[in-house]
């Protein structure tokens, strides 16, 4: 027999020798007749016609092409088990300027990956996926696919698919083409000269396609394996023709362009975007100079919308710029209105140690439920302040002194409801000294933009500081307002 | 300047400051304000947040963004963790470096949204499948959150393998003042990262080694890492740990608590002390039997049934008896129940809250 002559060399993109197979450097672990070599080829010879080699990343299965990367040279990154898309998104979002395909098997792309190759056509990622469907599981030894035509026997279908129990084949290449994002969408097949002809044109496009940042395309590839379907690879060439595109017809089932699209977001700097180039807005007492007031545990409680966590942020970010330590803790929950909401505040000269409150100094109770249910949670020497104008029946007795401030009347009085937390704040206020009004007034100048809205809130602090100041009496200590309080705006 | 800022969000800003311009992730509460301030963040710097299809395809874009070299971060709870977990073995079997957030709910299953610390093992101990570690950190305050993220960062691409910051409801809820230094970090080179370019064409990102002797060395190569990180990454922080009878072991929400249960000890003439590991992977064990050389008793506190109460115990291996108190579902122990438990494990009598 004559001397084995080599008539045809092989791509520039693919590696002169295998290196990363342990044994038969020169060819690869494909089966004689199987469809990825004939693919891996027309890539190949694709990726080299377009000259963009270096810039090309192949994002690799699980199944019989995981070992992709023995024979291309580029950019190989090998993923889990369907999640390729997942994978080339984020490969291609990381590097711009790349050329990202993605190589699946039907198992790794139609099973176990359904979602992330949905997802990934869906956003329109500028990547290429080829979809190598041979109608079964190849590396795992023969099981069913979920493009194992009707009838079709394999290890996990011993009668034959059946739809009773498997369902039918999944036509992925009609099933993306319902999206809206993909711009190229065809399926070929591996069955004759004339076709793997087609099949490299398809190739060709889709690869263009991304080189000039076009979008999404998918080239999905009838393809034999002639080992597990126990088949000559003639046989299996014409079993694709016979029987494979009666159930996958070929065509091209998208090809379009996107309009540009215009919704880049304004850019700007780290520094800016934490705050972190301009001084804290309000004038704050430094660290070490330490107010003579005692530490204050708060806990404010009652219905969401009622302002509860709002309230407890504005105490909290008051203490902060009065050079206390400072926690705030939520409850958090299911977004909804009219739930229950309550929050811990910390004021402390000292870290915070449990930002969880047993027992407040202070309750702010918005509610009659949340009256009954913290009320004997208070310290024995603390105080509850109570938003309505008299307590409800039936309360248990509990050390603390009980206060109501009608803050619901107060605020509507002024104009809107949405005050009644401000209202509860000044009462606050009144009643501890530990935090000057001032501070209030400034926070809320530099957080509420609505000039309007920010005058109701002033009055309401004030109304409230008025309301508890009439119960508690004849001012008695040395921290009581005199006369007139200064305007807020 | 000090800013009032929520758990959560401080993490995107250590992140930002670590120069983390990658986020991929998954909604759930507790943790969905770190997705939420990453959406709002990354795109105005020039990063990119995405909102991936789940958790599952969330770790594996933080797998292929990794792969690129970039820091890249995802953040979930519980149920999105276990959903994460074979992503997180690709990576740390592939050496790449990521930070994920755990901001652990109530579990098994569904369980709830309150604060738990069930997820130790889940975490410290591996979750996902073969020989690998996580590098994990454990924050204790809102500062810590945007600072360990930092760190996690940092660590990650020391070791090329995933840091996980694990926290709870609590503290990624809770706000309190946060300050922040506008310098950002220098970021390693990653020549082995591939980037779409001549220089990087020949590099390979892979966990597959099929030959049982290439995958022993590589596994041999992982553990070498994991023990050289072991002897110099591990970090704790003590509370009045002088002289402790009693020593309490506590990690992020919780050792709030037992700080102030140390106070409250301390005047009742308990000498109390504090040993808070700060990194849970690696577990500061020789520092922890340090501080306990001279302890009569050892409690450890958790909000889970005892997870990590065994890294304590193999830590100390029999020396001191050490006692384990657990609360689940949401409920964090509060400091007089804590200190009721401990006085009667002491066989002291006090009385303890109302």
């Amino acid at each position: 027999m004559d001397e084995y002559q080599v008539i045809e060399s092989k791509s520039p993109v693919f590696y002169d020798k295998y290196v990363r197979k342990s044994e038969l450097q020169h060819q690869t672990h494909y089966c004689p007749g199987c469809g990825h070599g004939v693919v891996h080829k027309l890539i190949a010879e694709a990726i080299a016609d377009l000259g963009v080699q270096d810039r090309a990343i192949l994002v690799t299965p699980v199944g019989c092409s995981v070992f992709a990367y023995y024979y291309f040279d580029m950019g190989n990154v090998q993923a889990a088990h369907g999640r390729a898309p997942a994978v080339a998104t984020a490969v291609k979002r990381s590097n711009p300027e790349s050329i990202v395909i993605g190589y699946q098997g039907d198992g790794d792309l139609a099973a176990i990956g359904t979602a992330e190759i949905v997802h990934a056509a869906n956003r329109g990622e500028k990547i290429t996926i080829f979809f190598v469907n041979n109608a079964i599981y190849g590396m795992t030894g023969g099981q069913m696919a979920p493009t194992t035509l009707i009838g079709q026997y394999s290890t996990t279908s011993p009668w034959g698919r059946r739809p009773s129990n498997e369902g039918y084949p999944l036509r992925m290449a009609e099933l993306l083409a319902t999206l809206e994002a993909p711009v190229y969408i065809e399926r070929v097949a591996l069955c004759d000269n004339k076709n793997i002809m087609k099949t490299r044109k398809a190739v060709r496009k889709a690869l263009e396609l991304q080189r000039d940042g076009a979008g999404f395309s998918f080239i999905e590839i009838l393809s034999p394996c002639p080992t597990i379907w126990k088949m000559t690879p003639q046989e299996s060439r014409k079993w694709i023709e016979e029987k494979m595109l009666a159930v996958f017809p070929l065509g091209v089932f998208r090809d379009r362009k996107l309009a540009p699209m215009a919704d880049a977001v304004p850019q700007t700097s780290v520094t800016k975007l934490l705050g972190l180039d301009k001084p804290q807005e309000v004038v704050t007492r430094p660290m070490a100079v330490k107010d003579s007031q005692p530490d204050l545990t708060v806990k404010i409680a009652g219905f969401g919308g009622q302002g509860v966590l709002l309230l407890g942020q504005i105490l909290a970010e008051m203490g902060m710029r009065e050079g206390r330590e400072v926690s705030w803790l939520p409850s958090y929950g299911p977004e909804m209105r009219s739930g229950s909401a309550h929050c811990h505040v910390c004021l402390s000269h000292e870290r915070v140690g449990s930002p969880v409150i047993e027992h407040p100094d202070v309750l702010i109770a918005m509610n009659e439920p949340s009256l009954h249910k913290f009320s004997k949670m208070v310290e024995a020497h603390g105080t509850i302040l109570y938003n309505s104008d008299k307590l409800p029946a039936g309360l248990p007795p509990c050390e603390a002194k009980i206060y109501c401030v009608p803050a619901l009347e107060i605020a509507d009085g002024l104009g809107t409801t949405k005050a009644t937390n401000m209202v509860m704040l000044g009462a606050l206020l009144e009643l501890t000294h530990t935090l000057p009004r001032e501070t209030a007034l400034a926070l809320l100048k530099a957080k509420v933009r609505n000039v309007k809205l920010l005058d109701v809130d002033c009055q309401a602090i004030d109304a409230g500081m008025a309301c508890l100041r009439k119960q508690l009496g004849p001012a008695t200590d040395a921290h009581a307002h005199d006369g007139e309080l200064a305007p807020c705006s | 300047m000090r800013q009032l800022c929520k758990g959560n969000v401080a993490i995107v800003k250590g992140a930002l400051l670590a120069g983390c311009r990658s986020y991929y992730g998954y909604p759930i509460t507790p943790a969905s304000e770190i997705a939420e301030a990453a959406a709002e963040y990354m795109p105005q710097v020039g990063g990119t947040f995405l909102q991936a299809e789940s958790e599952v395809a969330a770790i594996n874009m933080v797998y292929g963004a990794a792969s690129a070299g970039l820091r890249v971060m995802t953040a979930s709870s519980g149920p999105g963790i276990s959903l994460m977990q074979e992503g997180i073995s690709y990576l740390a079997g592939s050496e790449l470096p990521c930070v994920i957030v755990d901001v652990v709910r109530g579990g098994p299953g569904l369980g709830n949204i309150a604060p738990e610390q069930s997820d130790y093992f889940a975490i410290v101990k591996g979750g996902g499948h073969g020989n690998y570690k996580n590098l994990v950190v454990a924050p204790a305050s809102v500062q810590e959150m945007a600072d360990l993220t930092r760190l996690a960062f940092e660590l990650a691409d020391r070791y090329r393998n995933p840091a996980v910051v694990l926290t709870d409801g609590f503290i990624g809820q809770m706000m309190e003042p946060l300050e922040l230094q506008a310098v950002e970090s220098v970021q390693p080179e990653k020549p082995w990262a591939v980037k779409g370019t001549r220089e990087t064409r020949k590099n390979l990102i892979a966990s597959i080694y099929l030959e049982p002797d290439e995958l022993e060395a590589h596994v041999r190569k992982l553990e070498d890492k994991y023990k050289k990180a072991a002897e110099v990454e591990s970090r704790h922080e003590l509370y009045r740990a002088d002289d402790p009878e009693v020593l309490l072991v506590g990690y992020g929400i919780t050792s709030r608590v037992l700080r102030t249960v140390v106070d409250l000890m301390r005047k009742e003439g308990v000498r109390a002390g504090l040993f808070r590991p700060i990194t849970l992977w690696p577990f500061p064990a020789e520092a922890l039997r340090h501080a306990a050389r001279r302890a009569q008793m050892v409690l450890v506190v958790e909000m889970s049934t005892g997870q990590m109460v065994e890294d304590v115990r193999l830590a100390l291996d029999g020396r001191v008896d050490v006692e384990f108190y657990g609360r689940t579902g949401g409920n964090v122990p509060m400091a007089d129940e804590v200190c009721k438990e401990l006085t009667e494990r002491m066989g002291m009598t006090a009385e303890w809250g109302v």
